[in-house]
């Protein structure tokens, strides 16, 4: 599993769906409209979802 | 977005866009087709409890990514964190409902006899742009041009300003206070129960 992986911030995330757009792995769906969920099995951190963010929403974390 | 993503017939409404403006120079009549852009979304979130139209068919914001991304007119740099704030994409919706009624106000005036025809379009609900040559008379009544000079108006201030942003910004900046896209998450958040 990569070291890395994106972490949306629920409460700025404008769920306008950019980043399922950008993300190579189809990692993330948009949650009912509201915001954006990754799938943190999928996800391996590259990072372009943050690149794209127009509300700057998400953050790459390192796994725990 | 990413190129190897499978294409559909919606990945393209970012022509539409244009044809929009464009059909709107030369005929202002042409500017109610611009209300499927206010009533799809919201029929989307309401019926759907989602943001698909956003995420999937909204012409503008492909526009934005098409030049932005694909033509390379954005600085793709972070927008102010208060941009996409909770007051201000609230607030900014309140404008723009604000300024929705005025317009349907404006509209109301012509239909009762008050106001006549301004064959005008208002960008940035400041600057009155002639725009006479998109109408000379119709079948339909006056009012129903001074709704489209209006809506136009709103429409073309709208993109102008999304083109702003993604020009200093990031390419979708205009989603994060988009007041359709705040609207359809309001509704989204509300049917959803997830604050």
């Amino acid at each position: 599993m990569a070291k890395k992986r994106a972490n949306v911030n629920k409460n700025i995330c404008v769920a306008c769906g950019v980043c399922r757009l950008e993300c190579p792995r189809e990692a993330i769906k948009i949650h009912q409209g509201c915001y954006a969920l990754v799938n943190e099995e999928i996800c391996v951190g590259c990072g372009l979802c943050q690149k794209a963010c127009p509300a700057n929403a998400i953050e790459i974390k390192e796994r725990i | 977005m990413a190129n190897k993503k499978q294409k559909h017939w919606y990945s393209y409404l970012w022509i539409w866009s244009i044809i929009y403006f464009a059909l709107g120079f030369f005929n202002i009549l042409f500017a109610w087709l611009g209300m499927i852009d206010f009533i799809l979304p919201l029929v989307f979130a309401i019926v759907g409890g989602n943001k698909w139209f956003c995420n999937n068919m909204c012409g503008r914001g492909q526009l934005f990514w098409v030049l932005g991304r694909n033509v390379g007119c954005s600085r793709r740099k972070p927008a102010p964190r208060w941009l996409a704030s909770k007051w201000f994409r609230y607030g900014f919706l309140a404008f723009f409902l604000t300024m929705f009624g005025t317009m349907i106000f404006q509209t109301y005036l012509v239909f009762s006899g008050a106001n006549e025809l301004r064959k005008v379009v208002k960008l940035f609900w400041t600057f009155k742009v002639p725009w006479q040559w998109a109408y000379s008379g119709s079948i339909f009544p006056d009012w129903v041009a001074q709704f489209s000079f209006g809506f136009y108006s709103l429409m073309l201030t709208s993109t102008l300003i999304g083109l702003i942003v993604m020009l200093l910004y990031k390419e979708r900046t205009w989603c994060t206070f988009c007041p359709m896209g705040t609207m359809t998450q309001g509704i989204c958040k509300l049917k959803s129960h997830d604050k």
